[in-house]
C-alpha cells in the first residue's frame, strides 16, 4: 500500500490504505476524523457528506485514490468555532436530535448555500432529498436553512424567526400557556 | 416501597470533597438525602439512582443514570434542579453516572420514562439544596430563615442587606440535618421561571461541529475492527467456511467464529472478521466463503405468517376486556360494521448502526457502549466472560438514535465474545446491512374488528380480536403473550357498553421487540380507525362521535392499568379540532382526519389534512395537540413531537419488513426507506396547558399519526386504508 496525500480541512495528512478505500472510512478509521458519519455506504443516507473543492460528496462513494488534489472539507473543517451561518442557524432552530445525520445535513445545507445564496423551498428539497433524518427534524432542517441563507444576506439580526413554532408559515403556535 | 429515613452514607465513590451531596431516589418518587464523606460504611441496599453534588464553587452536578439519544434529557433534568435549587440553568450539568448497579439502582432509559420519573423527586431534591441553603444563612447571620430569600444561587437577607453564595454556605450546609423531602416546601408553579420555557438544549452545540462522540466514533489506542458475517436466516449458522481469501485482504487480521448464544441475548453467532478498519474488515468479510445451515426457520415467509396472522384474528382468543353482551348485540338488527387491519414487521433502522467497543484484560473487561440500557450490557459482558460484574466498566455513549432497539444485549454479548480473542481494544461495527437484517422487529399484527351502531347513531358493540407475532412469545414463550400486546386495546377510553378484546398469538422464528411506542403503533391505528368507521356507520362527524363517547363519570376511576382519563383526551381533541379548523369547508380532492390516544402518559390529538390525486395522494400538513402534563421544556415537546409523527408516517406511507426463505429481504435504505425532506409535512404542535405529572414524550405522538391520515384518505376519496403500509389506489 503506497500512502496517499490528502488535504483535509486545509492540512496535509497521508494516509496508509488500499486505494479503493472509501475517504470516510480513511477519514474515520485512520485519521480519527470521526465527524462525518457511516450511515449505509451505499449513498443512500447522505451521513457521510463531505465537500470536495466545495462540492457536496458521499464519502462513502469517493475512493481515497479519486480525490487527489482536490480540497476535502468535513464537518470538523466547516468553522473552528461554530460560527459557520448553517451551524448558527442549526443551534438557533434547535435543529439535531440524536444529531448523528447532521454532520451530513450541514455539509449539504452549506454547500447548497454556497452556490444558491436564497434557495426556494423546491431547491432545498432536491439538494436534502439525499439526507436520511431518522428522526424527523426536516422542518426544522428546512427553516434553519432558509435563517442560514438570511442571515447570509442580512447578518446575523436579520431573520427573525417565529422560534420554536410548528411550521414556518403557520406563524406560530399559539401555546396555551407554554 | 417507603425506606427508612436513617442517615444514608455514600462511599468515597460518588462524593467529592468537600461536596454536598444529596441522594435521589427517582423511581418511587422519594427522596432521601444525606450528606457525606469518604470512607464510608457499606451502603447496602443502596435506595438511590442519582446524585446531586453541590460543590464547593455552587456548581451543582447531577449524576444520573440516563442516557441522551436525542430527547433532551440532559437539559430537562438540569432545568428541573435549577428551578427549585434557586441557581442559574448554567450553574447546573448533569453528567452520566458510571454502569454500578450497586450506586444506582435503576439505569435503563425507555418507555418514554426519562421525565415521568424524574420530575417530583428533582425538584424535592432541588428544593432541599435551597432549603438547606437558606437554614445554614439563616443561623450564620441569627435571623428567621422565614426571612432570608434564595435567588441565583445565594441567599439574601434584605432586611440587614446580606448575601452569601452557596459555595460559602457549603460548609455548614453539609453538617446540617436533611428536612424530610417529603416535606420540603415546592416553588409555586407560577413562579417557575425554567419550567416550562423553552430552553435551548445543552447537547445540540456539540451536534452541529463533529466533536459529540456516538459510540461508533471511539477511538482507543491499538483500537482494531471487527465486523461479523450472520447467517441470513434466523436461527441458522454456518456449517463451513473458508477465510482464505479474506486473510489476503490487506489489513485483515483475524477470521473465527463465534456461537450465537440463545435466549434473552439472542445474538446470531457468525464469522468474526477482524482487521485495522472498517472497511478492511468488510472486505475481508465479503472474502469469505461461507455455506450456511439455514436451520429451522429457513421456510418461514411473511406470506405464511400473514396467512397464520388473519387466520389467528378469526378465531376466538384469551379474552382480555369483556364488557356487557357484545355476542348478543352482534347478532341483532343493530347497523353492523366489520373490518381487518393489517400490519407488518417494522425495523428500528436507527441512524447510527449498531456497534460496541470492548477492551478484556485478565479478569475485568472495559466497554464503550451506546445503550439504553447500560447495566444490562454490563450483566451481559460479565456472563459472557464468566465474570462478575463489577469488574466490567460500561461507560454509557451517545446514541445515534436508540427507538427500542439499543436496549437489546445482542450487540453486547458478540462484543464480549470478540474481545476476548482480540486481546485489544475491539469496535464491533454492524453494517446497515447486518442492522436491517438482524434487528428485533416491530410485531406483525391482524386485527378483526366488529362493532354495532344502533338506530340513533351511538355505538353498541366493539369487538376488537388482536392477533400478533408477539414480543413475549419471542421472548418467553411459556409467558402470557397477551399482555405485552393489549395496550390501548383494552383501554378503549369511549363509552360503548359492550366491548370484547381477544388476543391470539402467532408463533415466529423472526426476532421482535419493543419499537417506538411498542404495541400503541398497532393499536392505535386499529382503535382510531375504527371508530372512524364507525362514526361513518353512524352517519356522524368523527370529531363529534369521538367527543360525544368521551364521557368521564363523576366518580371516575382507572379500571386498568394505563386507562386513560376521558376529560384528558377531549381535551387535546377540542384542542386539536379547533387548532386544525375541523369543520371548515375543504375544496374538493382535501379531506381531513381526526385521531386521539393515550400512550405512556401522555395525550394527543391529531388532524391529518391531504389532497387526493389520481392514484396518489400528499399530506399537506398535520396538526397535533398534546397535553403531556407539566411541560418541562416546551421546546423538547415539540421536537419530540415532530420526531415521533415523522417516524409513524414512515410506517404509514413506506416502510415494512418481509421474510423471504427465513431471512429479511430489506437490507439497506434503497428497500426500507424511511420519509425524506421532500415527503415530510408541516407539522404544527399546540400544548395544552396542565399540572399533572409530565407524561413521557419519545413515543405518544406516535401512534395518532397513521390513522389520522388513513381517516382523512376516507374524508377525501370514499377509501378505508386498513393495511399499512397504505397502498392507495383511485377509486
Ligand atoms: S454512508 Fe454515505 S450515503 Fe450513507
Ligand atoms: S437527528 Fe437523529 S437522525 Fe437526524
Amino acid at each position: 500500500m503506497a500512502a496517499i496525500q490528502l488535504i483535509i480541512n486545509n492540512a496535509s495528512y497521508e494516509v496508509d490504505v488500499a486505494p479503493d478505500t472509501p475517504l470516510l472510512w480513511a477519514l474515520r478509521d485512520k485519521l480519527n476524523l470521526t465527524g462525518t458519519k457511516y450511515g449505509c455506504g451505499m449513498g443512500l443516507c447522505g451521513a457521510c457528506t463531505v465537500h470536495l473543492d466545495g462540492e457536496a460528496v458521499r464519502a462513502c462513494q469517493t475512493p481515497v485514490s479519486l480525490v487527489g488534489a482536490k480540497k476535502v472539507t468535513t464537518i470538523e473543517g466547516l468553522s473552528p468555532d461554530n460560527s459557520h451561518p448553517v451551524q448558527r442557524a442549526w443551534i438557533a432552530e434547535q435543529v439535531p436530535q440524536c444529531g448523528y445525520c447532521q454532520p451530513g445535513q450541514i455539509m449539504s445545507a452549506a454547500a447548497l448555500l454556497a452556490k444558491t445564496p436564497k434557495p426556494s423551498d423546491d431547491q432545498i428539497e432536491a439538494a436534502m432529498v439525499g439526507n436520511l433524518c431518522r428522526c424527523g427534524m426536516y422542518q426544522r432542517i428546512r427553516r434553519a436553512i432558509h435563517r442560514a441563507s438570511l442571515s447570509q444576506a442580512h447578518g446575523a439580526q436579520a431573520y427573525v424567526a417565529p422560534a420554536y413554532c410548528g411550521g414556518a408559515s403557520s406563524g406560530g403556535s399559539a401555546a396555551k400557556g407554554a | 416501597m417507603a425506606i427508612s429515613r436513617r442517615q444514608f452514607v455514600v462511599g468515597g465513590a460518588v462524593a467529592g470533597a468537600g461536596a454536598l451531596v444529596i441522594g435521589v431516589r427517582l423511581s418511587g418518587h422519594l427522596v432521601r438525602a444525606q450528606e457525606s464523606d469518604a470512607g464510608a460504611k457499606k451502603p447496602a441496599p443502596n435506595p438511590f439512582d442519582a446524585y446531586v453534588h453541590v460543590r464547593p464553587d455552587g456548581h451543582i452536578t447531577l449524576i444520573v443514570a440516563k442516557s441522551e439519544m436525542g430527547q433532551g434529557i440532559k437539559t430537562g433534568l438540569a432545568m428541573i434542579l435549577a428551578e427549585e435549587a434557586e441557581v442559574d440553568f448554567n450553574s447546573v450539568s448533569v453528567e452520566q453516572a458510571e454502569t454500578r448497579p450497586d450506586i444506582y439502582a435503576h439505569m435503563g432509559t425507555g418507555g418514554s420514562g426519562s421525565t415521568q420519573e424524574n420530575f417530583t423527586p428533582l425538584r424535592q431534591a432541588g428544593a432541599t439544596v435551597r432549603a438547606l441553603m437558606i437554614t445554614a444563612a439563616a443561623a450564620k447571620w441569627n435571623v428567621p430563615a422565614a426571612e432570608c430569600e434564595a435567588k441565583k444561587g445565594s441567599v439574601l437577607h434584605e432586611k440587614t442587606d446580606r448575601q452569601a453564595s452557596y459555595g460559602e454556605l457549603i460548609e455548614a450546609a453539609r453538617k446540617l440535618p436533611l428536612p424530610n423531602p417529603e416535606k420540603v416546601e415546592l416553588k409555586d408553579e407560577n413562579d417557575f421561571e425554567l419550567i416550562g420555557h423553552a430552553t435551548p438544549r445543552v447537547d445540540i452545540p456539540s451536534k452541529v461541529n463533529g466533536s459529540a462522540k456516538f459510540g461508533i466514533d471511539v477511538r482507543v489506542p491499538e483500537m482494531v475492527f471487527a465486523v461479523v458475517a450472520r447467517c441470513p436466516t434466523f436461527g441458522g449458522k454456518a456449517a463451513h467456511f473458508d477465510a482464505d481469501k479474506a486473510k489476503a485482504i490487506p489489513g485483515v487480521r483475524d477470521v473465527f467464529e463465534i456461537p450465537a448464544m440463545g435466549a434473552d441475548k439472542f445474538s446470531a453467532g457468525g464469522i468474526v472478521v477482524v482487521a485495522d478498519s472498517t472497511w478492511a474488515a468488510m472486505k475481508g468479510r465479503d472474502a469469505l466463503a461461507i455455506t450456511w445451515d439455514h436451520g429451522a426457520a429457513a421456510s418461514e415467509s411473511s406470506e405464511g405468517i400473514s396467512d397464520a396472522l388473519r387466520t389467528a384474528a378469526q378465531k376466538s382468543g384469551a379474552r382480555l376486556r369483556n364488557d356487557g353482551d357484545v355476542d348478543a348485540v352482534l347478532s341483532n338488527g343493530a347497523k353492523k360494521v366489520e373490518a381487518v387491519y393489517e400490519m407488518p414487521l417494522l425495523a428500528h433502522a436507527t441512524m447510527e448502526p449498531m456497534n460496541i467497543t470492548a477492551l478484556v484484560r485478565a479478569g475485568a473487561a472495559e466497554v464503550w457502549a451506546p445503550t439504553q440500557s447500560p447495566d444490562w450490557v454490563q450483566g451481559t459482558v460479565a456472563s459472557v466472560l464468566g465474570l462478575k460484574p463489577d469488574k466490567v466498566i460500561v461507560h454509557t455513549m451517545l446514541m445515534g438514535g436508540g427507538f427500542g432497539r439499543r436496549y437489546m444485549a445482542d450487540f453486547p454479548a458478540e462484543v464480549a465474545q470478540i474481545a476476548k480473542v482480540v486481546g485489544k481494544p475491539v469496535q464491533l461495527v454492524w453494517t446497515r446491512e447486518d442492522d436491517m437484517t438482524h434487528d428485533f422487529y416491530r410485531p406483525a399484527t391482524c386485527h378483526r374488528l366488529r362493532g354495532a351502531v344502533d338506530a340513533s347513531g351511538h355505538p353498541v358493540a366493539w369487538f376488537h380480536t388482536l392477533a400478533s407475532t408477539s414480543i413475549r412469545g419471542y421472548w418467553d414463550p411459556k409467558a402470557d403473550a397477551a399482555e405485552g400486546e393489549s395496550g390501548g386495546a383494552r383501554q378503549l377510553p369511549y363509552a360503548i357498553p359492550n366491548v370484547r378484546l381477544e388476543f391470539n398469538g402467532v408463533n415466529s422464528a423472526v426476532p421482535r421487540a419493543w419499537w417506538r411506542s411498542v404495541e400503541h403503533s398497532f393499536n392505535g391505528f386499529v382503535v382510531e380507525s375504527f371508530i372512524d368507521e364507525l362514526a361513518a356507520a353512524a352517519g356522524e362527524d368523527p370529531m363529534k362521535f369521538r367527543r360525544s363517547l368521551l364521557v368521564k363519570p363523576p366518580n371516575w376511576k382507572p379500571r386498568f392499568e394505563y386507562d386513560p382519563d376521558p376529560a384528558r383526551l377531549l381535551g387535546v381533541l377540542n384542542l386539536v379540532a379547533e387548532k386544525s379548523g375541523w369543520g371548515n369547508p375543504l375544496p374538493k380532492g382535501k379531506g381531513r382526519g381526526i385521531a386521539c390516544y393515550h400512550s405512556f402518559g401522555s395525550y394527543f390529538g391529531e388532524v391529518a389534512e391531504v389532497t387526493v390525486k389520481g392514484n396518489d395522494f400528499r399530506i399537506d400538513r398535520i396538526v397535533a395537540a398534546v397535553d403531556c402534563g407539566q411541560i418541562v421544556n416546551p421546546e423538547s415537546v415539540r421536537a419530540q413531537t415532530e420526531s415521533a409523527i415523522i417516524y409513524g408516517l414512515s410506517a404509514a406511507l413506506k416502510n415494512q419488513i418481509t421474510i423471504k426463505n427465513g431471512a429479511v429481504e430489506q437490507t439497506n435504505f434503497d428497500a426500507y426507506d424511511p420519509l425524506r425532506i421532500n415527503e415530510a409535512p408541516l407539522i404544527e404542535v399546540h400544548l395544552l396547558k396542565s399540572t399533572e405529572d409530565p407524561g413521557g414524550m419519545g413515543e405518544p405522538a406516535l401512534p395518532p399519526v397513521a390513522p389520522a391520515v388513513a381517516n382523512a384518505i376516507f374524508a377525501a376519496s370514499g377509501q378505508r386504508l386498513r393495511k399499512l403500509p397504505f397502498q392507495f389506489k383511485a377509486a
